[in-house]
Formats: structure tokens, C-alpha cells, sequence
């Protein structure tokens, strides 16, 4: 019997219990490209930046569907399934490039920038004796297309019909993060990939938990980046499926710190000090006090300041077991040298080496190695209360969690009564 | 000094650098850069497009040091050991003292119950200086053609 998500248990209406099986099923994971990736919601595709130029483009994955994104020669971007009609050769190979036509390498199919086929070489065939039959119309193939949004540069695709518009989608508080972070050309930094071996909602869990970011990243907390004491919160979107955590740096309380940290085994040294400071210091350049944001947008996308170091996270599903992180990071394009040195250097706090997050590659593992014979159990999520979901004002908390798993339960297209 | 101890100095000190790595010796492996050195480790995927950005980057043995401090206090990462395997070493020849060198390198990483994975392979690019007559890396350029990370880069590569 197929295994759903309908089919899972799941004891609490205000997901403050998830079910295990739901990281580590096959069958729920094909049943979530179809509904989740496939179905009405918008996934982060680029960076405009990216691909600036017509013919400009890259390839990418929409969950783990391959996904070709490029600049149409009247500067509309346009986003396909990366496979040829013919036999379903992969189109283009290269993560990024600039190309006037798309041709498969295979059969040299050729597709232009709208993803209109082209040309079939030996069409009449040869000596007037075979390729392609007198009604095969060459202009009624074309490749496999996503719808494209761009909100402040950033692109999002979907392979719905029936998505609501990408301003609606993402929210009033996510466009005003979008606002705030994407204010003015960008300078794009440079990639850096990450794989784990654990479940993609693993990561948009890790994401949306404000409460790990001091206790799991120690780095954080020794240097007083981020603390659990500090002003801060979560503010959701609607549908709770989005969240932008977001601190002050500075304005923890060091005794309650140390209180809260003392019946733990870590170390949490008041005095321990960087012989090289310079990457620890925030350059305030928003108009408020918030030095860290993490922002989540279902289903695979986060934005993330933390102090000087600005990039987005794209989540790539490699099947139930691994994921592939996939982090842009820019600047701006009026950012002097001395800026693009400091943007660099804070680069070593982020990413699969950095200070403060190189453990969440190791949380996500350690979990989907865990529970793989407790599928039936359920995980816990009640740090910062039950019940309602929405925006609150205080780092100890894991809702957005909760708001992430009342928006898949509802795509997943479970009723609601069902939850009780 | 002539260029045959010269050569064979650089070339022990690239097997200095790989094996105080894998016997966990990072306090020591410090002590074989300069004060001013850089040490960088590269995603090929970026150097090939140039972007500037790297997976690791320190500008002096300060920030290498901080590195194996936040590693040894602060970071929780996945426990393992290191093997890096050093292919031949080139000694491109020196210039103005400062000597170019070039090894490719494999570096594999065993868990705790003993399982090993190959974590990177790529190309060391290094400038090496003497300082009274001991080799010391003025600039050490790791360029990793194994760019999408398993799980964490936590120890030096």
C-alpha cells in the first residue's frame, strides 16, 4: 500500500507533533514533487543578477526536477524543464553560460530562448527518404515551461496554473524583507554548495528555529552575534508557510545568558576574544537595528543577513535522503572595495565552512539517522507555545516550525478535521 | 642553500602540512605559515566563473589560529579523521625568494565507526617563503574541485 501523508498520523491540529515518517517515506517524498513542486506555490529559481544579458542563463533544480532559467532577447526571463521533447536528453550540462540557441546534445534538437523548437537536422530526412513525417509540426514543440515572477530581482517559478500571484504569495512581510535586502543592484559574490544526507524539511525546519541558532552554533553565542537574550522575533506571513526570524546584535542581557547556559555542557566563556576580530563587526548599512535575518520562503528558498554577509539558500531535494543547498552571496553594485573585502571575510561565518553554521549539516544528519526505525513516532515542537501561529516577539521559539508544517499539511491535501 | 635542498625543504613541508592535519595537530600546523600569510580554500566552480568568493578564507596566522581555537571551543562538527593523499609536488622556481609550488592533494574523512568517504580532491597553489632557512607558507590557495561540500567543511583541507 502507498504511504501518504494523509495516511500519517498527525496527533496534534496545531503541529506541535510531527510525524517522522513524513522526512524519511519515498512514496510521500514523489507524492510531494507532484503537490509541493509541481503544484501552486512559487519556488526560488536566481538571482535577475545572475543573467543579465539575453542568452544569458542556468541551470538549476526546482525540487529534483532539472530546470533551465535564460534571458529572452526582449529581457524576459523564462524558466523550462531542462530536457529536450525529443527523447528526454538533459538540454544543457553547464550550471551557467550564454547561448543564442539550446541545442541537445544528442540529437542537436534546437530550441530557441522561448523554448520554441527551432530545428531537427535530416527533417525532410535523406534522398526524400526518412526524419520526421509530412505532419509533424515543428513549431507546435516546446519545451516544458514554468511560470516566471521577479519581485526586487529575485526570480520564482511555478508549474501551476492556479498560483496566486507572486506579490500575494510571498506576503506583506516578506515583500517588505524583500524590499529591505534587495534595495538597489546587486554584485554576486560567488556560489557555495552543500550536500547533506537528511530530508529537505529538515533544513526548512532548521530555518524557521530561532531557538537553535545560540544553542547548536556556538560560535554565535560565544561572540554575542546572536543570543536568545537579544530583541528580536518572528513574523509569518498569513499562511504561517513563510518566516523572517530577525535579532539585534548588542543587545543581549550577558547574566541571563549565562544563567540560561549553565546547566548546559557547553561552553560559554564571557571573556573568550578573537585574535581577529574584523569579521565580527557589523557595518550598519539598513535603516534598522536588525544586524541577522533569516528569512524562509516555501518551499525552497532563504534570504539571509547576517551582519555584513548577504546571500540567498536555494533547497535542491536529492530524494527523501539528501539535499543539496546551493548559497548565492552579493553585495551591491556601489559597494567600494574595502565593503567586497569585509562581505568576503564575513563569508567565514556562513556556509558548509563557516563558523557559526557549519553544524546544521550535522543537526540535519544526525536527525534523518535517528529516527529511521521510529517512523511512526512524532517529533516535538513546543518551545515558544502551542496553539496560534503568528508573529511574536522573543528568540525562544520554534512556531515558524509549526506555520511551515500547517501550510504542507494543507498541500499535502489533508483535511483539516482530519488533524484533530 | 642550493635549488636540491631547497626543493626538498618545500617538498617536506607540503608533508608537514598534510600530516599535522591528519593527526589532529592544528597548533602546530599554524606554526608552518607566516604571520601575513593567506590561506584560502577555492570552489573550482567559482574560480572559473571569478568570483572572488571562497569556501575558507584566512588573512593572516591570527585568523588561522582563531580558526583552530572556534574549533576546538565553539564548533560542534561531524567527528572524524583526515587521510590527504599528496600527489608529486611541482616546484615552479622562485621568484624574488618567493618560491611557486603546486600538488594536487585527496583528502578522505573516516567516521567514528569507521567508514570513509572521499571529502575533496583539487589542487594546492602555494608560495613559499624561507625564513632563516625554514620553508614557511606565504600563501596557501586550495582549490577544490569537490565544491558541493559533504555535510560541513569543519577541518582544514
Amino acid at each position: 500500500m502507498t504511504t501518504t501523508a494523509m495516511s500519517l498520523e498527525w496527533p496534534a491540529e496545531d503541529f506541535s507533533r510531527i510525524p517522522f515518517a513524513a522526512y524519511l517515506d519515498e512514496d510521500i517524498y514523489v507524492e510531494e514533487q507532484e503537490r509541493i513542486f509541481r503544484g501552486p506555490v512559487w519556488s526560488y529559481l536566481a538571482l535577475e543578477a545572475e543573467i543579465p544579458e539575453a542568452g544569458d542563463f542556468i541551470t538549476t533544480y526546482v525540487g529534483d526536477t532539472p530546470v533551465l532559467v535564460n534571458r529572452q532577447r526582449d529581457g524576459e526571463v523564462s524558466a523550462f524543464v531542462n530536457r529536450c521533447m525529443h527523447r528526454g536528453s538533459m538540454l544543457k550540462r553547464e550550471c551557467r553560460g550564454n547561448a543564442t540557441m539550446h541545442t541537445c546534445l544528442y540529437h542537436q534538437w534546437a530550441y530557441d530562448l522561448t523554448g520554441q523548437l527551432r530545428a531537427v537536422p535530416f527533417a525532410k530526412g535523406h534522398m526524400g527518404r526518412g526524419g520526421l513525417p509530412a505532419d509533424f509540426d515543428i513549431k507546435s514543440v516546446k519545451l516544458t515551461a514554468m511560470r516566471v515572477e521577479s519581485y526586487r530581482g529575485v526570480l520564482f517559478g511555478t508549474f501551476c496554473d492556479d498560483t496566486e500571484p507572486l506579490a500575494d504569495y510571498l506576503g506583506a512581510n516578506v515583500r517588505a524583507e524583500l524590499d529591505r535586502v534587495f534595495n538597489r543592484p546587486l554584485n554576486l559574490l560567488g556560489y557555495q554548495r552543500q550536500r547533506i544526507l537528511g530530508n529537505w524539511k529538515l533544513y526548512n525546519d532548521n530555518v524557521r528555529d530561532p531557538n537553535h541558532g545560540a544553542l547548536l552554533h556556538m560560535f554565535h553565542a560565544t561572540f554575542g552575534l546572536y543570543r536568545p537574550t537579544q530583541r528580536g522575533g518572528v513574523k509569518l506571513d498569513d499562511r504561517g508557510r513563510h518566516n523572517i526570524s530577525y535579532s539585534m546584535m548588542g543587545t543581549s542581557d550577558d547574566d541571563a545568558d549565562a544563567e540560561a547556559f549553565a546547566g548546559t555542557q557547553k561552553v560559554f566563556d564571557k571573556g573568550f576574544r578573537l585574535e581577529d576580530p574584523s569579521m565580527l563587526q557589523y557595518d550598519k548599512e539598513f535603516p534598522d537595528d536588525v544586524s541577522l535575518t533569516i528569512l524562509s520562503i516555501f518551499p525552497n528558498m532563504v534570504v539571509q543577513q547576517i551582519t555584513n554577509s548577504l546571500c540567498t539558500r536555494q533547497i535542491q531535494t536529492r530524494g527523501p535522503g539528501e539535499l543539496e543547498l546551493y548559497w548565492t552571496y552579493f553585495g551591491y553594485a556601489d559597494d567600494d572595495e574595502e565593503m567586497t573585502r569585509h562581505r568576503l571575510n564575513q563569508a567565514n561565518l556562513v556556509g558548509p565552512g563557516g563558523l557559526i553554521s557549519m553544524e546544521d549539516g550535522e543537526a540535519v544528519e544526525m536527525v534523518h539517522r535517528a529516527v529511521k526505525r521510529e517512523q511512526d513516532d512524532h517529533g516535538i515542537v513546543e518551545i515558544g507555545g502551542k496553539g496560534e501561529i503568528g508573529d511574536h516577539d522573543y528568540l525562544v521559539t520554534e512556531i515558524p516550525i509549526r506555520g511551515f508544517w500547517s501550510y504542507y499539511y494543507d498541500l499535502m491535501g489533508i483535511e483539516t478535521e482530519q488533524a484533530a | 642553500m642550493g635549488d636540491r635542498s631547497e626543493y626538498d625543504a618545500i617538498v617536506a613541508l607540503l608533508a608537514d602540512y598534510a600530516h599535522l592535519i591528519d593527526e589532529d595537530r592544528l597548533e602546530e600546523w599554524v606554526e608552518l605559515f607566516c604571520d601575513d600569510c593567506t590561506y584560502k580554500i577555492l570552489s573550482r566552480e567559482n574560480v572559473e566563473a571569478g568570483y572572488p568568493l571562497e569556501l575558507m578564507s584566512c588573512n593572516s596566522k591570527g585568523m588561522l589560529r582563531d580558526r583552530v581555537v572556534s574549533l576546538r571551543e565553539a564548533n560542534l562538527y561531524n567527528l572524524h579523521t583526515d587521510k590527504h593523499i599528496l600527489g608529486a609536488v611541482r616546484v615552479h622556481g622562485a621568484d624574488d625568494g618567493v618560491w611557486s609550488v603546486q600538488a594536487n592533494f585527496s583528502l578522505y574523512q573516516s567516521t567514528l565507526d569507521g567508514s570513509t568517504d572521499l571529502f575533496a580532491v583539487g589542487t594546492y597553489r602555494d608560495k613559499v617563503v624561507f625564513d632563516n632557512g625554514r620553508p614557511l607558507f606565504a600563501e596557501k590557495i586550495v582549490i577544490n574541485d569537490t565544491f558541493a561540500v559533504a555535510r560541513m567543511l569543519s577541518t582544514p583541507i
